[in-house]
Order: C-alpha cells, then structure tokens, then sequence
C-alpha cells in the first residue's frame, strides 16, 4: 500500500518529551498554564493547542514496577471515521492527502459538531481549536512534502518515533515484534492493518491508555454515523456524477 | 569522562548509577540504546524507579547515600569469587604495591588520624619503597601488605547482609547486579558506568567515584572500548569550565592554585610537579613546570621575563589549608565580608544548598552585579519571600547577556570534546556576550588602576590583554592564546618553529618561557593546521566510533583515555573485536595511544626498558586502586549522610565521615543525630524538561506546561500514614526552610528496610523559584544542608532529614 507510517515502538520511548515539544514547536502552537495534577503527564489530555501528547501510566504487578509511556498521536486512519463523520455534514472538510495518507482538517471543519467527530473516533483524538477549526496531527505533511521527517520523528533521540514508506514501516514493525515476542509474549502492535500510526507495546495496550488500541464497544457512535456505515457503499453511488 | 558518549554504545553492560540518564541526559540514551540493540544489558540502581528505570533489563534501589556500602559489596563478591581479571590488576593497577608497615584501618578509621583537627597525616599510607626509591611489588598478589590483600580485608566487612541491612537493597537483587556487572571481568568484556550527582553530591562524593573506580581497575574496564568511569556533566559546558579553572583550587589545565608556602616559582614548582626514581614510568605531571610558566606567559606575555619569575608574584595565592569553595564563600558572605560579588551566570539564591543562608548573604553585600539572560532569585534576592527592600543596603546591577546562540565560541562535552559554535542570531536589544563584557569591565577596571594606584596595580597592569579584533571580544584569539604559541624562533624535537606560530601539540611546551600556552591540555585544538575544534567529518574509521575527525578532544585528540591499558603486555588488544590501540611491531595504530612507547614486553617476553607503564598520569604508572591521596581515607568507608534516619553503622562506630567540617553560623542548622520532627529522608533531582534552577526553562511555555510546579514525590505508605491524596499541597521541611509542593503519591517510591526499621523517602525537583511562575513553588535548595564533600566540597543535596504534611493540617 503506497502512502507513509508512523512506527511508534514504546519500549524505545523514555518520556523524554521532544516530540511532544517538537510538534508545539512546528506548529506554532500555544501552551496553556497548567498545575500538577499528581503526574509528569501535562497537559493532562490532547487539547486545540497539543496534537502530540506523551502519556504515562504506572502500575505495579508481580512486585515489578512499571512506567508505560505512550506517545498519543492522531493514526491517520486508511478509512478514518472522523472524516466519515465530518462528510456527513460539509463535504471536503477532511483531505485525505494522496501522497501521504495524511488525514488533514481543512478550515470547513468549523461547521461540524466536535463532540460528534471526537466520539467517532476510536483513539479520542480531535479537538477543537480557538479558531473553532478541529485540530489534530498533521503528520506535518508541509515538511514530509519537502523531503524532511515529520518534527516529533526528527527529534526523537533514540528511535521510538519512526517514519517512511508504509510498507518498510510495516516491515521494521514487524521485526520489532518478532525480537520482543522472545522476552514480552504480549507484545503486539495495534491495529496495524487499519492505521497510519502503528504502535508497538509489550503489554495490555489497556494498561498504555484507554484508546490505545480500537476496541469494538467504544461509546457514542452517533446515530448519523451508524446509518452511514450501514448505506456506505450506497451512499457512495448516489454521489452526483458517478452514475453519469 | 575517561571515554565518551558515542563509546557507550560499545559496552557489553552499563550500570547508570548515580544518574537518571535517561531524564537528565536523553541524547545519551541514543547510544545506550544502540548498546541494548546489540544485546547489552541496562543496570540501574536508584532510591526510586525513574525514566531510566523504565528502559532498565535490571533494576533495584538503595537508600540515598548508601552507595558505598552497595558497590564496597561488589567488591567482595568479586574479590571472593575471583572474578577480576588477574594480569590487569596485577600489572597495571596498585594491587601488587605493598604498603609500609604505618598502614592500618581500624573501626572506620584509617592510620594518621588527627581527631582534633579532624584530618590524615597520609604518609602512613606510603608505600615501600626499594633501594631505588621505587615502590616494591608483589606480582603474585600474595604478599599480605600488598594493596589487593588488604582491599580483600577492608571489604571482607561488606557482606551480603550488612549491605542489605545498610541500602535497604534485598539480597538476590544484590547478588543479581553484583553477577551481571562482575561478568565484565573477562578482557573480551567491556562494563561501563554511567554517574553524576547522585553520588558526587555527597559528604563521601569523591569516595563514592573512587569505590567504582577500584571496581572498573578489578574488572579490567579502564582504557577499552565501552568502559571506562564516566561522569555525565550537568551543564553542556561544565567540562569546559572546570578545564578551564572555574574553582578556586586550580589553574587551567588542572595546575595547582599557588599556596601562600609556595613563595617562589621554583618552590611552586618544586611542590606541585610529582617525581618517581622509576625509569618505567612516564609520570607525565613531571612536565608540569612547562605547563605552568605557559600558562604564565599567556597570562603576562613580554611583562613575564625569568627574571620576574614569569609573573609568578603577580597569580593571587591561596592561604595554606584554607578552602575557599562555593560554601566557603557563602558563609563568609554571610558573615559579612564580602563587599561586591559577581554572579555571573548563575543563580545562587536557588543553586546553592541552603539557600536562605545564600539569599541572606546577598543582603550584606555592598554591590550585586548578576550577569544572565533572565531575571532570576539572585539578582531580584531583595523582593523574595521574606525580604524587605528598605532594609537591604545592595545596590543591584542587573546586565542582560547574550545566549550560546547568539556568540561563537567552544563548549567542550561530557566526553572532553571540544566543539566549536557558530552565532546564529544578533542578540537583542541592549545584550552582549559575556566576552565583551568582560573585556569592557577590565579595560575600565585597568585604567582606574592606571590613574588611582590601588593597592597592588602590578597584575592588572601587567595582564596582556589582547584579545579584541575591531574593538570586539574576538574568541579566535581567546582560543589560540589557550593553545599557545612559540615566542620566539626554536628547535624542539629537531624541528624548527617560527616566532608568532602556533604550538603543534603540549609535547613542544617549554619551562623556559619560550612558548605560551593558556590551558596545555587543549594545545593542539587551535594550531597552524586550523580550528581543530571546529572539524566536521563524520566519517569514523575506528570502527568503535571515535569520529577521531569530528572536533577535537583533550589530550591531544585521544578519545579514550588510559588506552595503553587496552592492550595485553605485547600491545595486542584484550579485545580483537573492538581493539582502541594495536601495536604492529613498530608503533600503535587506532586511537592517539597514551604516548609512543612500545609495550611493555618484547616479543620474547622480556621487560622492554623502553616502554612505560600505562597510567601516565599517576608518578608511579599504576592505577590508584589505594588512592594515597584523598582526605578521607585511601580506600572508600562507608558512613551515613551527615543527616541519616539511622543512630548506627553496622560497619563501624563511626557514623559520619570523620574529615567533614560543619559551619558555624546561626544559618547553618544540622541535625547530627535522628530527629523525630524530621523523620524521613529528603533528596533531589532533576526532571528533563527543566534545567538547573530553572532560570532558563521556567521561561519557556512548553517546558513549564509540561512540568509547571513543584512537586514532591513520596510512596504510598507514608501518604496514607500523612493523610495525603495525589496531587494534594504539602509543606516540607527541614531545620533550614521549608517549601510548598504538590505531592505526586506514587509506586515508584518504595519504603526501605533499613537496619530492621522503615525508612521513608520524599524527593522533589531543584528547578523551581519564586520569581516565576506564580504558583511554581521555590527552590527544593531551601532544604538542603550546607555541609559538603571533605575533598571538594560539593554540597550533600541529595540525602538529608526533612519532614513533610498536607498543607493546612
């Protein structure tokens, strides 16, 4: 499949935070005035001005510690349901970028409810920005466009963040996996076949975050969105122009 | 470091111990993480699990300030297994020296011990000598006074349940680290340590390297690829400015800070430059006198002339068996004796420990001069908390400076690289470099001398001062003057050198005033074949990753020090595959060899009386297993943290190191026994999205967003046992401040089994001040003890008593 990936190996992850700044960085975006809620974890969620947030979760089993770190991005789905969503009330609010697979908001995304889109989306990604605009990673498709790596990929210091041509993507992890699989038996990757964003954890994704991974009893499937699944194909051909 | 960055990737197991790399050094783990890709293991040992943690194959903890007695452990489990490598320590380390009959150690004391003046007369540490003068060896290491005998007594004590009584560390995790790390031992093997401040500041600091530096020499990890003791620095440039005698106690180039005794430049010389009666050592401290009348020239170019002693009575001199460190001088500020003060860079209202103490102090200056790029505690000290600006008498300047940015210049790294730096930016507005402000301030300060006198106007007067192109600090000139030239026309080594050019590398230095060098370890970074700093070639043909062609490092390019040790006594490599020198019958190949002579042994396995033994630095040739020359003891002892939840030690009578010298101010509150208002051990660290007091990063909104106040860390036990949820306020204290935090209750923090009690932990991060943001809490430095290390003096700030409550309760 053409198009690029992201390989997100958290076990190569520390946390460090680049990437969360990185992006901010490369976008220009603002940071709020937070507090300590009681973790390193700030802000505590993606928000209109954090489209990469690293999150971290602890736990303690079988006497062992452990601090999962988990890089949340947007997995610029290959058949997104927020864009789905999105068309269901302004058509070319989302552009699926041909080149990339980049799933990009335009400015039209302004009109559409953003609770309905956030609620279609398995990993609770978009937001909405100040502008009224939903926001999300971008997979900085103005820097992959001009030959350079997307800014949270570049600054990553010890290769938890990996991008290029999906199916070296896909093939570096895989092998990951494979070298993993001997030590973690759980290790797995989530949702690979259906994401741009392809993570690599070595437990539970559960126990990374609640939306690591799409889970079939996800809450608040609108309506609207349900019945469009279920004309999709339909739908499609009574678009104006494609019968003619 | 002894090796550095990139060489991590080249060990076989990395403990990072007295380091949370990967928070504190993220780039690090790059090469730490290469490392583990080619199957190394990750060691970590800290009080509390961390970022570094998370990535560790193995990790334990161990109660702050316990490091001692945790590697002391390894070193009898390696000792009783015999698990060091044998032909190492018998011929390149101290083991085989045999000590004079004067040495003993006894219940925490070692001989000499002068318990009014609380120091070591060290000549009961000397060594025996020969006829010849020279140190009389045992190869065989039987000999019951030599050194490897009596290191096998002194840690004999340290058993696998004193240890464990001590750290609060379980025995199989012990022995877990202690086998994984001792398998280093064999030459094919390469164990590296990865340290910082979580042992160096400690009232044991120096003791705690010295421990893993017996370790390393046991193990045979000093001078190879992927070994060696490697301290991670804390600010990009600390390298450079210790190399460059930022403390009081040396000169450039680690020469000695003259001595009010020392009345001459020959006595000066005489006392500092080390000698030996062995013709097989190097002992390359014995070119001393030439670095030292360099560093004069530099200092006073024409002006110093052999007559004038090179300007020698010009240096400032130091009274005898005074210290005139960083708590030195706050607690003479303190008593009032300090009329001006320079806070150049720094902010010692929050860096200092104790530092309500430090933030008095300010108030009794005449004059505060704060040199920085943001308002910061110090320069703004006379509006804190508890600060009434009528009644401070300091008359505050405040000079905006221009950022690394925006001035070219070097930094020299962790590993001794020295890296040139191009200016990206004009800085704003009124800011300048510091250079410049430097070079403004002494041609003002000069020409006040030259019209007013003053009382001694000879060194200022005398200073070339040089060092400006079109009226601008120019840093070419600085760092050429810090390479050296020749002064005049000479033959050195039959070659000839022209007046005015540049010397090739310090083994062209001279004693007799005919070359300048400003620091001789970095002769060779600025020379006639260019900015070696400034060199980019990014190809590395090592095949270990030394990019010998990218920048330049101290000495003379060697990326890896000590590297005579690499090789067996015939010059070939321990191991075949990561070689750093390889004799080839007629001279050394790979990395610059720590000098030319040829190995040790002839190629029929007769002493070659050419050659000379590997650690050059040492008068002897010999690695210091017995150091003979630090103030607490020639082999590390473990004692508690001058302030410890414990009325014991298990391994002798003496609690505390018994060379600490204490303050005596009213500032200066210590708890000398267990207090049961403070009852829980306090220490503190970094986070990674901050730097230092925060002075630059509490700045910065995305790093505040990210970590935006004070917290303090605690298990969950003691938050119970306070009533404290996460995320509540809490107020925690010590006899010398207090500050208000947000509690982070966390797994990662576990209470300790220590000497049959438990023993709680809290920590917090230091980067917090009470100039910004509103709501960021204040330096965790406000709880610190202002006691420090006997042989450094680097403040105990990371083990201490403190007590902590939910706010309002």
């Amino acid at each position: 499949m053409a198009g690029k990936s992201f390989f997100i190996d958290t076990t190569r992850c520390m946390a460090c935070r680049g990437c969360q700044i990185a992006c901010k960085n490369w976008n220009q975006n603002k940071a709020s005035e937070t507090q300590n809620w009681g973790s390193y974890q700030n802000p505590k969620d993606l928000d209109g001005n954090t489209f990469k947030l690293v999150r971290f979760s602890e736990m303690e089993e079988d006497g062992k510690i452990h601090w999962y770190f988990f890089p949340d991005q947007c997995r610029h789905c290959l058949e997104p349901p927020c864009k789905d969503t999105i068309e269901g009330y302004v058509d070319g609010a989302v552009i699926q970028d041909k080149d990339t697979g980049a799933v990009l908001y335009t400015e039209k995304t302004k009109k559409v409810p953003y609770e309905e889109v956030r609620d279609s989306c398995p990993y609770n990604i978009p937001r909405k920005a100040a502008s009224g605009q939903l926001v999300k990673c971008t997979m900085c498709v103005d820097r992959v466009s001009a030959g350079l790596l997307p800014a949270c990929v570049k600054t990553c210091p010890t290769g938890a963040m990996n991008f290029g041509d999906r199916d070296k993507m896909l093939a570096l992890a895989k092998k990951r996996l494979a070298e993993l699989k001997k030590k973690y038996p759980k290790a797995q990757l989530l949702d690979p076949d259906s994401v741009r964003t392809i993570y690599l954890v070595i437990d539970d994704p559960q126990k990374y975050h609640k939306f690591a991974i799409a889970s079939n009893d996800r809450k608040g499937i609108s309506r609207k969105l349900a019945m469009k699944k279920m004309l999709g194909p339909a739908r499609q051909l009574l678009k104006p122009g494609l019968l003619g | 470091m002894t090796n550095h960055w990139i060489d991590i990737a080249n060990s076989d197991c990395i403990l990072i111990m007295g380091s949370n790399a990967a928070e504190n050094h993220p780039i690090s783990f790059k090469w730490v993480t290469k490392a583990m890709k080619e199957g190394a293991t990750l060691i970590n040992v800290d009080p509390r699990f961390t970022r570094t943690s998370s990535r560790a194959d193995i990790y334990t903890s161990l109660r702050p300030g316990t490091d001692i007695a945790f590697l002391g452990g390894m070193i009898n489990y390696i000792l009783s297994n015999k698990l060091y490598f044998k032909e190492y320590v018998a011929y390149y380390t101290n083991c085989c020296f045999i000590l004079s009959d004067k040495y003993s150690f006894e219940d925490g004391l070692f001989a000499g011990y002068n318990p009014k003046t609380r120091s070591y007369d060290k000549s009961y540490w000397a060594f025996e000598k020969d006829k010849n003068g020279i140190p009389k060896k045992d190869h065989t290491l039987k000999h019951p006074r030599c050194v490897l005998q009596q290191l096998k007594n002194h840690y004999a004590r340290y058993t696998l349940d004193k240890v464990s009584a001590i750290t609060g560390t379980p025995k199989e995790d012990l022995l877990k680290v202690y086998q994984t790390y001792a398998a280093t031992g064999k030459p094919d093997k390469a164990g590296t340590i990865m340290y910082a401040m979580g042992w160096t500041q400690h009232t044991v600091g120096v003791q705690n390297i010295r421990t893993m530096a017996i370790i390393q020499l046991l193990l045979g990890n000093m001078g190879i690829a992927g070994g060696g003791v490697n301290a991670l620095r804390g600010e990009s440039n600390v390298q450079g400015s210790t190399d460059h005698c930022l403390l009081w106690h040396i000169w450039p180039g680690y020469l000695k800070t003259p001595r009010a005794s020392n009345t001459s430049l020959a006595a000066y010389n005489k006392k500092w430059t080390p000698t030996t009666k062995d013709p097989l050592s190097a002992n390359w401290w014995g070119n001393y006198p030439k670095y030292s009348v360099s560093f004069l020239k530099s200092m006073f170019g024409e002006k110093a002339t052999a007559k004038n002693d090179f300007g020698y009575d010009w240096m400032p001199k130091v009274d005898d068996g005074k210290s005139y460190s960083w708590l030195d001088l706050f607690d003479e500020m303190y008593r009032g004796k300090f009329t001006g003060f320079f806070a150049w860079g720094q902010n010692p209202a929050c860096s200092g420990a104790n530092a309500n103490k430090n933030r008095e102090a300010l108030a009794k200056l005449d004059w505060l001069v704060n040199v920085n790029i943001f308002e910061n505690e110090t320069g703004s000290f006379w509006k804190g908390p508890g600060m009434d600006p009528k009644k401070i008498k300091t008359e505050v300047f405040f000079l905006p400076c221009a950022v690394s940015v925006e001035k070219e210049g070097s930094i020299t790294n962790s590993g001794r690289w020295m890296q040139w730096r191009y200016k990206a930016v004009e800085p704003k507005g009124d800011c300048r470099p510091d250079g410049d402000i430097i070079v403004e301030l002494f041609n003002k300060i000069r020409d006040l001398y030259k019209k007013e006198g003053g009382a001694f106007p000879d060194p200022v007067l005398n200073l070339k001062w040089d060092y400006t192109s079109n009226g601008k600090y120019d840093p070419h000139r600085v760092a050429k003057e810090i390479n050296g030239y020749f002064l005049k026309d000479v033959t050195v080594k039959g070659k000839k050198f022209k007046k005015g050019t540049l010397v090739p590398s310090f083994a062209y230095l001279q004693a007799d005033g005919s070359t300048s060098s400003g620091n001789w370890l970095y002769c060779q970074s600025y020379n006639e074949k260019g900015n070696n700093a400034a060199r980019r070639n990014p190809v590395d043909k090592s095949g270990i990753g030394l990019f010998s062609e990218w920048s330049w490092c101290w000495p003379v390019n060697r990326r890896i020090i000590y590297n005579r040790a690499s090789v067996d006594r015939y010059g070939n490599p321990w191991n075949k595959k990561k070689p750093v020198i390889r004799w080839t019958g007629k001279k050394w190949v790979g990395d610059v060899p720590d000098g030319g002579w040829p190995p040790m042994l002839t190629k029929d396995g007769k002493l070659n009386p050419k050659t000379k033994y590997p650690f050059i630095m040492k008068p002897e040739g010999h690695a210091h297993v017995f150091g003979p020359g630090r103030a607490d003891g020639p082999f590390p002892e473990f004692y508690e943290p001058l302030e410890c939840p414990v009325s014991e030690n298990p391994l002798s009578s003496h609690l505390h190191n018994p060379t600490v010298k204490l303050f005596k101010t009213s500032a200066d509150k210590y708890l000398m026994t267990c207090d049961p208002r403070y009852p829980y051990v306090g220490t503190t660290y970094r986070v990674t999205e901050h730097w230092q007091t925060g002075v630059m990063t509490r700045w910065q909104p995305w790093l505040l967003e990210c970590q935006p106040q004070l917290f303090c860390e605690m298990d969950e036990e003691l938050a119970k046992l306070k009533g404290i949820k996460n995320a509540d306020l809490v107020i925690v204290e010590s006899p010398r401040g207090k500050v208000e935090a947000v509690a982070i209750v966390t797994k990662r923090f576990k209470p300790l089994k220590v000497e049959g009690s438990v023993v709680h932990m809290v920590g917090l991060p230091y980067h917090y001040g009470w100039v910004h943001p509103k709501n960021g809490g204040d330096s965790a430095n406000l709880l610190t003890p202002s006691v420090g290390d006997p042989n450094t003096k680097i403040p105990e700030t990371k083990a201490f008593m403190v007590n902590v409550r939910k706010k309002g309760v």
